[in-house]
């Protein structure tokens, strides 16, 4: 009987070390790949048309490819500008679009078109405040985003004129084309200084973002 | 040997490969369940619908089997090869959509992830589908072959 126990908890052992290290070089093996990816692609990282926010002379740059219609960007949003109002003129973000979920692209348009008007940002916000209506997993419906936007200031008219600019669906494309140059399959997607996170999560942008600014400041 | 359950004590041998059996299967469904979770959970491969309701035949194997190791109890069979049986069904049923013999437009699935799409390949045959088969059709026999050996 004893010797069974023993069989048993040797054949569990087993299996499980089999998993865990399988699963750790596995994901070191992917994370090499993906460093080695953006390495080949680094002029696919920012664009000249890249909108971005924080000085230009900050030496810490977050690449972001996100997508306005996605929950996970929306909660990282707060996230990188906290990062970023503790090392102020630190951090650069660029912002980079990568609009998988359906319909979404029409956000993106609305972005862009909200920045020749210089409301980017204020319109980014209220996007991501409304995000659960237009949003929402089972039907999503863009076009409810408008009233979200109503009390920025932003001249409708023109708006919905500039969001037909050829140029727009230029830079979307870009994007996209750039996004799968560097392996972007979900958003949001960081890059830091060119590094790719090592896995995704706070903690690890977090620590990816602060060892850059240790090694640059 | 007679029907009883926990039955060891004529031949200590028959009962210890009896018992061996029964730990192999146990090792091969604990195997199945870690690699669907590996696919899954380390490579991302998104779970198609079939491999969910195959999942959800082996996982409580994993927990069902070792009840009868400890001591060897035979009526774990009853209760496991049931489900085996029925994720036989599923696996073999992946199996023919996945290799063409029944047609896609058939699936259960084709919202979402498709059943048929390829991630993996080993020597050209053993796809995700095939390994579940064969996983779910050694257990299968071995479940078989111990109900016969403990049953007179």
């Amino acid at each position: 009987m004893k010797k069974q126990h023993f069989i048993f908890i040797l054949g569990a052992v087993f299996l499980i070390t089999v998993f865990v290290s399988g699963g750790y070089f596995y994901k070191k093996q992917q994370s090499e790949k993906q460093s080695q990816i953006v390495e080949e692609n680094a002029s696919s990282l920012v664009r000249d048309y890249s909108q971005t926010l924080g000085s230009d002379d900050a030496k810490v740059q977050i690449v972001e490819f996100f997508d306005p219609a996605c929950e996970t960007c929306k909660e990282f949003y707060t996230f990188v500008k906290d990062m970023m109002e503790a090392n102020p003129g630190k951090i650069q973000l660029v912002m980079r679009y990568a609009p998988f979920h359906e319909g979404a692209d029409y956000n993106v348009k609305i972005l862009e078109a909200a920045r020749k008007q210089g409301k980017y940002w204020e319109t980014l916000e209220a996007m991501y405040a409304g995000q659960s209506t237009w949003a929402s997993h089972d039907n999503p419906q863009p076009e409810l985003v408008w009233q979200f936007l109503a009390d920025i200031g932003l001249d409708m008219d023109q708006l919905r004129s500039d969001m037909d600019d050829p140029e727009i669906a230029i830079i979307i494309k870009q994007d996209l084309a750039d996004a799968e140059a560097l392996n972007v399959t979900k958003t949001p997607e960081f890059f830091v200084n060119g590094k790719p996170l090592p896995s995704f999560g706070y903690k690890q942008l977090e620590e990816l973002v602060e060892s850059e600014i240790q090694a640059n400041y | 040997m007679d029907n009883n359950k926990g039955n060891h004590s004529q031949q200590g041998q028959v009962s210890g490969s009896n018992w061996a059996i029964l730990f192999v299967c146990w090792l091969i469904v604990t195997a199945a369940t870690l690699g669907s979770l590996f696919f899954s959970e380390i490579m991302n491969f998104p779970p198609c619908a079939l491999c969910w309701y195959q999942r959800i035949f082996i996982y409580p194997l994993v927990i069902m089997i070792p009840m009868g190791l400890f001591p060897f109890d035979r009526s774990v069979i009853r209760y496991s090869l049931p489900l085996v049986i029925v994720g036989w069904g599923i696996a073999f049923y992946q199996n023919l959509l996945y290799y063409g013999i029944i047609p896609e437009s058939l699936t259960p699935c084709s919202q979402g992830i498709s059943c048929k799409e390829e991630y993996i390949n080993i020597l050209g045959i053993l796809s995700i589908p095939m390994l579940s088969l064969i996983a779910f059709s050694i257990v299968t026999v071995l479940f078989v072959i111990l109900s016969r050996r403990t049953s007179t």
